[in-house]
């Protein structure tokens, strides 16, 4: 009773109070609902990403350089193709950041050929750091389990072993990028990251057959910079290749032809499909390269419908006998 | 370490030794038995969590290099004894747990509260829970409750669902060897008449009736009970032993949650429910201070059986009259075993949180019972004793009515290669995890209930989750397993080399066309991705060429100039057939003739130059647009089941090729094909 009095002397200013109290919760839920008040919902556009290009890494000096060299020993045959266009110096200069784009797309041993040889890439590396490079970076974005091409293709070993460092994909390395003159990337994630501050770039793949495409070569082998489910764009391979080379303008082209996997690619997987073809195509035109490369497997520019499109595109020639390549024997 | 036991024993025959007076100042040197218990409590759950993040595959200086991963699931006694009874055999780590054992027999149930990460965690819940509590409530929370008893029954129940095939066995024997059957019988009554006229036996005419049931019951299952796969072995106590539990929860929830610590983010089908159970436990310990491990945990109640008769054991010391019944021993009891009253020894975890309660330095560690006496095994009803050893026997025969050990087999339980024959497989399998963390592409993940109530939880691979298929060149999974339900393997084993050539690569199960999905079956698309993947020498996917007429493709044929041809009928696609693809056919009575298209308007189509139009078209006849297609068929001689395909197949959604475990190895009789010697 007696606190119930107490609560009448008292019960204006708790009511003030509390009026005070549920006026701000009352005003907050208006500001805030005022605040968010959304009378359209969510439109038809999507939150698009800044998209990105890459920039062009070839010489405008250098044009249309090409070397072939046979012999087994690719170490020797790499070093001979670029003696003969003045050494890496020519394309390498002190203090370049270089990427090498490997091919990577498969968890297989070297031995198989489907990947680009773990030496060459080495000696590359090492070629780079003697030519005074001060960052070699080794990339792909493979098909298989990213970590287990790297380590399986011994691609890892023998990069880090050179001093390159080598980038195994993530989610964050991609940004989406737009093909001008294309049809099919068109707002593509591609692996971007390992580009950032990148000045050269040398595209490294062995010759492989392809049932798709006919052969993967160099310019198949950018495919390995593409990100989201890619393989989407099989539907229209001789397109998506040439619009790759068109992304791509590399500084230098490096077609391993001393292995060739003449049946079963883009994986192989035994030593029955490979050849031994003894050549190694250095060059600064990329479609110069697959359309000699080609030649290796037994194959004609107008089996590999990408190379005349990609010539027509002005990427390159097809007519590589019209660059005057250097020919050198080491074996 | 042998100076660190001294202290708590100061009250009981060593107080001779120190004399009371000395034992102030020999505290102050020397570490509390308590401190050193939370240390090595620290040491093994950072171990057990450093072995949990180690077991990845990678260069990086955290990922696996030799780790004995497995240490704590091979220390572990119930993982032993359950394989034991499923397999008939032990596995060679899991000779780990008799250290374990013979530790349990001398010191008592010291894993729970000195090595058990599962335990340990539920300690510092516990014990944050009822910080602040007043001494009375925590004794309270202490209390032995009959529940704990729960424990026992639930690892009679598992071990009898394992015990499976020991009673096959025995069932067996009575329609396949009659004459051991009535040996054993005539035997057993013999024995008993024997011991009946010794005496030994003081009812015989009870002892014969039980015989006589026993008997009775033997015959009557031996002759109804078929032995085809329903009475067997099935390994259960990974369900909530706490070893393969915890592994199971850090490496498949939590682990996947820390990004940084894989290569790429982890995701595994059906974690939430692993995770659920994990953090149910835990918060348990907010309403009883390590409620998993008084009621739940069977692998406690292994120990408290083993350890009940321990060398060493707590109690209260000769000079227990003193004790002033203050109940203090039990405010931080861990065991809730009423170290005051009998102690339950089977309960008591070694703690010693009771040796640095009591004020009065009553409670110690020593080889003699304590005079405040002691309950050493646990009283069981012998009516739930039966009740548990009777449901664990059903139990399975009964799971396994649902017929997916036997022709109702799922064909969507793909199994990690080397996996044992799929009964052979649920009497090893822990579903401990190990598999789904250290596969390297993601692919291995913890079965719902495709594979049945008993398969819960174990390893089944998923294609459309990870980074690629099963990599050809990876053997991870068979070799980490603790109990070899996936046997190791070699390379050459798995990919059928050297002298596992004539046997053939293992597989795992065979991709499958749904050609109503498939880009080239189904939507005059090209793609053959799928083939392009394959990773086997020579391809087990491989393409047929067809040549299909596109919708509405029939054309009149306008005006030839040239390579160009004007074609009256609806638009082309502008440019869209040039894509190398897409051909231009002509029928000359039977002959058919095919012209690359090099370029299209939407009115005229010009095929490639090197076509010469030879057998031009004529005028006014009609023509057709064709593509070419590859179309994927899959050579079940040499697919392998490794899945690669279906991960990459760009029908991102229900692949357009999957696999499924037809034809798998471990299976004979699911095999696909005619096998010839």
């Amino acid at each position: 009773m007696n606190q119930r009095a107490q609560q009448h002397t008292t019960n204006r200013r708790d009511f003030l109070l509390r009026l005070l109290k549920g006026g701000i919760f009352i005003g907050a839920a208006c500001s805030l609902s005022y605040w968010l008040y959304d009378a359209a919902g969510p439109g038809v556009v999507r939150e698009v990403k800044d998209l990105v290009t890459l920039p062009d890494f070839s010489l405008p000096s250098l044009k249309g350089k090409m070397s072939i060299v046979t012999g087994g020993d690719r170490t020797e045959a790499i070093r001979r193709a670029l003696d003969t266009m003045g050494g890496i110096e020519t394309f390498i200069k002190k203090g370049d950041r270089v990427l090498l784009k490997v091919n990577a797309a498969f968890a297989t041993p070297p031995i198989l050929s489907a990947t680009t040889n773990p030496q060459l890439v080495a000696e590359v590396a090492h070629l780079c750091y003697k030519a005074g490079a001060s960052s070699v970076v080794v990339t792909d974005n493979p098909i298989n389990d990213p970590a287990s091409c790297f380590a399986l293709t011994g691609i890892e070993e023998a990069a880090t072993s050179a001093g390159a460092k080598v980038l195994v994909p993530k989610e964050s390395f991609f940004q989406p990028t737009t093909v001008s003159a294309g049809v099919l990337i068109q707002n593509w994630p591609i692996l971007w990251e390992p580009f950032q501050k990148i000045n050269k770039v040398i595209g490294m793949a062995p010759v492989k057959d392809h049932h798709r495409s006919g052969a993967s070569m160099i310019m198949k082998n950018w495919y390995g910079l593409l990100g989201g489910r890619r393989n989407i764009f099989h539907q229209d391979i001789n397109t998506i290749i040439t619009e790759l080379a068109m992304m791509v303008k590399p500084t230098l082209v490096i077609l391993d032809g001393t292995t060739a996997m003449m049946t079963n690619g883009p994986t192989g997987g035994s030593l029955s499909d490979l050849k031994q073809t003894n050549t190694m195509i250095v060059s600064t035109d990329q479609v110069a390269a697959d359309a000699f490369g080609a030649t290796l497997l037994g194959k004609t520019v107008a089996d590999l419908l990408y190379i005349p499109r990609a010539e027509s595109a002005g990427l390159g020639t097809a007519d590589y006998e019209a660059l005057s390549p250097v020919r050198v024997n080491v074996s | 370490m042998e100076l660190l036991w001294t202290l708590p024993l100061q009250n009981s025959e060593d107080s001779n030794l120190y004399g009371a007076h000395c034992a102030p100042r020999l505290a102050s040197h020397l570490m509390r038995i308590v401190t050193v218990r939370r240390i090595t409590q620290v040491f093994f759950l950072l171990l057990f969590i450093w072995f949990c993040v180690v077991t990845t595959i990678g260069v990086a200086w955290w990922q696996l290099r030799g780790w004995p991963v497995n240490w704590l699931l091979q220390l572990d006694p119930l993982v032993a004894v359950a394989t034991m009874l499923s397999t008939q055999s032990l596995y060679w780590g899991l000779l780990w747990a008799l250290v374990t054992v013979v530790l349990t027999i001398i010191l008592g149930r010291f894993f729970c509260s000195w090595v058990c990460p599962f335990g340990t965690i539920h300690h510092f819940i516990g014990y944050l829970a009822r910080r602040g509590k007043s001494v009375s409530a925590r004794i309270a929370l202490n209390k032995f409750h009959p529940a704990q008893h729960i424990k026992y029954y639930l690892l009679i129940f598992l071990l009898t669902a394992a015990a499976g095939s020991l009673l096959s066995n025995l069932l067996r024997v009575v329609p396949e060897k009659p004459v051991l059957f009535s040996a054993v019988v005539i035997f057993s009554l013999l024995g008993l008449a024997m011991l009946s006229l010794l005496r030994v036996i003081p009812d015989p005419k009870k002892a014969l009736v039980t015989l006589l049931f026993l008997i009775g019951l033997w015959l009557g299952l031996g002759l109804l009970v078929p032995a085809a796969g329903l009475v067997a072995a099935s390994l259960q106590t990974g369900l909530l032993d706490p070893i393969p539990l915890v592994h199971r929860s850090i490496n498949l929830t939590l682990l996947p949650l820390a990004e940084r610590i894989s290569t790429s983010q982890r995701y595994y089908f059906g974690s939430w429910f692993i995770g659920a159970v994990f953090l149910t436990a835990l918060l348990l310990n907010l309403r009883v201070p390590r409620f998993y491990c008084r009621f739940l945990c069977p692998l406690g109640a292994l120990f408290g059986v083993l350890g009940a008769f321990s060398l060493w054991r707590i109690g209260a010391a000769e000079s227990s009259t003193e004790c002033s019944q203050c109940h203090l021993c039990d405010t931080d009891c861990e065991g809730a075993c009423q170290p005051a009253e009998n102690i339950r020894i089977s309960e008591c975890i070694l703690c010693m949180n009771c040796m640095d309660s009591c004020p009065h330095n009553l409670v110690g560690y020593r080889t003699t019972t304590s005079e405040a006496g002691e309950i050493a095994l646990p009283d069981l009803s012998r009516r739930v004793f039966l009740t548990s050893l009777v449901s664990g026997t059903v139990a399975i025969p009964i799971v396994r009515l649902e017929g997916l050990v036997g022709p109702n087999w799922q064909p969507s339980v793909i199994r990690p290669p080397g996996a044992l024959a799929e009964p052979e497989f649920l009497g090893r399998c822990l579903k401990c995890g190990q598999c789904m963390r250290i596969c390297p592409t993601n692919i291995i993940h913890p079965a719902s209930l495709d594979s049945g109530l008993e398969g819960l939880w174990s390893p089944v691979l998923n294609f459309r989750i990870g980074t690629s298929g099963c990599q050809l060149n990876c053997i991870a999974c068979s070799h980490i397993c603790p109990t070899a339900a996936i046997r190791p393997i070699s390379l050459d084993e798995k990919l059928g080399k050297g002298q596992f050539a004539q046997a053939g690569p293992i597989r795992m199960g065979t991709a499958f066309v749904d050609r109503g999905r498939c880009l080239p079956w189904a939507m005059d698309r090209p793609c053959i991705v799928c083939e392009e993947n394959c990773p086997v020498s020579p391809k087990a996917i491989f393409t047929r060429e067809y040549f299909s007429t596109v919708r509405g493709g029939a054309y009149r044929v306008l005006n030839i100039a040239g390579e160009t041809l004007e074609l009256g009928g609806p638009d082309l696609p502008q440019g869209q057939l040039a894509t190398g693809d897409y051909y231009v056919m002509t029928t000359h009575g039977e002959k058919k003739h095919r012209w690359r298209i090099a370029q299209n308007t939407s009115t005229s189509v010009t095929v490639a130059a090197s076509e010469s139009l030879h057998a031009a078209p004529e005028l006014e006849s009609y023509i057709s647009i064709q593509v070419k297609l590859q179309r994927p068929y899959v050579d079940p001689k040499l697919c392998i089941g490794c899945g690669i395909c279906e991960h990459e197949c760009p029908v991102s959604g229900k692949r357009a090729i999957r696999v499924t475990a037809e034809n798998e190895t471990r299976s004979p009789e699911r095999s696909l094909l005619v096998r010839r010697s």
